[in-house]
């Protein structure tokens, strides 16, 4: 069983629908109890940082958050909820994160129309140790298309931690991974089959399906 | 690289398919779940529903068409179309749809656009623009208050007029302004129309769609016109819109999804293949 975070930063219908869509079990929950039963976290969102951040306070989840993947349960934080796992972000003034991969989130600051809306290429970071292990970026090709809206990116301070690059006016860091914690900046539940295939792929690190 | 977009859109009427055809392996041609499960199969990058439905008690079959995309369609959708206010956004959004596309409501509430983007992000407000080309007589300030009326230059310049309730309404709002505002109050894109070349298979219009793509700094859905495979490309290129919707060319099989995009791939833009 696969939780899905609910923590009312937007519709959170579409990732269910995508995880279910490659064989796994949902259950989209914001009582802490549930989300200690579950195999694996997954959380999603779209909005601003301090509102997500202040959200997962309210709701009491940072805790729950921070204990599972303490306990090495495999977590997936998409667009935003990918961007909160950070340190620190300069959305709208300075936010802290939840603070599992060190670094920070930064806005764009190129000429180029903002935000960065629309289908772009990832590159994945062959090098890099926990990928290999994780499997999550498996059978993606170098130079598949995902979706992304995002104004603002994440840094890791560790370079190792950046799965798979993306471009736009400059590099960023598309995916990052840090032991079973992972981050998409991209919207997989809305990047038609490669999208489903890093679901799939996600699932199977879960082991939610085989 | 940035993709290019290309977007198919389909006019849905009481939740069927206005003018559903039987090609393909089609099942049901009206359905537009179905559809647009097709148009993502092929390579669409997003899909956009136009709900023309006139009645607001035929609005539940529309959000059972949303919630049904939701579950069967893994490209974003926008869903436009009679909007009014912030609890209809908040619908359509909660039954699935990735983004909703605002236009007379938008027009006559500006502040609609504030409210929303803040409430569910930018990214999901599409502000759609039906403009119409008007012929205007611009002279320059300067040499007017010089009172060098016999030697002034006058230049005529195309300027366009937005439109609302689906292009019967002349507003006497300048699309271009209206835009740079729509961005201003938190828009993420914009859906722009040009009701002189709308179904004229002619063209985008080229001139409206670069002013108004060169005007703002969020993205440009040109609208309107497209006939050819070269209109595409031109909208694109010419007309630097960020991407192109399309009804009737993709809707009566002219050309697939998947040819449109080798085509615009083979003229040098990017393109998702």
């Amino acid at each position: 069983m696969i939780a899905l975070i609910d923590y009312k930063m937007g519709n959170l219908r579409s990732v269910a629908k995508a995880l279910e869509a490659v064989g796994a079990e949902v259950t989209v929950t914001h009582e802490p109890a549930k989300l200690r039963r579950a195999q694996a976290l997954v959380l999603p969102g779209v909005g601003a940082f301090s509102a997500g951040m202040s959200n997962l306070r309210k709701m009491k989840l940072i805790t729950p958050i921070k204990e599972a993947i303490r306990a090495g349960k495999p977590f997936l934080g998409i667009c935003l909820g990918a961007q909160l796992l950070f340190t620190e972000s300069e959305e709208h003034g300075r936010h802290l994160g939840l603070g599992i991969i060190p670094g920070r989130v930064v806005k764009f600051r190129s000429a180029l129309k903002i935000p960065h809306m629309g289908w772009n290429t990832i590159t994945k970071v062959t090098s890099h140790k926990s990928q290999d292990i994780s499997g999550l970026l498996n059978n993606i090709p170098d130079g598949a298309y995902f979706y992304f809206v995002h104004s603002y990116y994440v840094k890791p301070k560790k370079k190792d931690m950046v799965l798979a690059l993306s471009e736009y006016g400059q590099k960023f860091a598309a995916v990052v991974g840090k032991d079973n914690t992972f981050g998409i900046q991209f919207h997989p539940e809305k990047s038609s089959e490669l999208g489903l295939k890093i679901l799939e792929n996600f699932c199977r690190i879960c082991g939610e399906i085989k | 690289m940035l993709a290019k977009r290309i977007i198919p859109c389909l006019d849905v009427k009481d939740g069927r398919v206005v003018k559903g055809i039987n090609f393909l392996n089609l099942k049901d041609a009206g359905d537009p779940v179905e559809q647009a499960a097709i148009y993502s199969r092929e390579g669409a990058d997003e899909v956009v529903f136009l709900d023309i439905t006139a009645s607001f008690e035929h609005r539940d079959t529309m959000l059972k068409v949303v919630r049904r995309t939701a579950e069967k369609v893994f490209i974003p959708f926008t869903v436009g179309g009679g909007i009014r206010n912030l609890a209809d956004i908040e619908t359509i959004l909660r039954n699935g749809a990735d983004k909703v596309s605002i236009n007379t409501a938008a027009v006559k509430n500006p502040q609609l656009i504030k409210r929303a983007s803040r409430k569910f992000g930018n990214q999901c407000i599409v502000v759609a623009i039906d403009a119409k080309r008007k012929l205007q007589v611009t002279s320059h300030k300067s040499q007017v208050k010089k009172k060098n009326m016999g030697h002034e230059t006058c230049n005529l310049q195309p300027a366009w007029e937005v439109y609302i309730y689906g292009g019967k309404k002349p507003t006497g709002i300048d699309a271009i302004q209206w835009a740079k505002q729509a961005e201003k109050l938190g828009a993420g894109e914009i859906l722009l129309t040009s009701m002189d070349k709308d179904g004229t298979q002619s063209g985008y219009d080229l001139k409206l769609t670069r002013s108004i793509s060169k005007s703002v700094r969020i993205p440009v859905i040109a609208s309107g016109g497209a006939g050819k495979l070269e209109h595409l490309y031109a909208a694109l290129s010419q007309g630097a819109a960020d991407a192109v919707l399309a009804a009737s060319i993709f809707h009566y099989g002219t050309y697939t999804v998947g040819q449109t995009k080798d085509y615009l791939a083979r003229k040098g833009l990017t393109m998702r293949l």
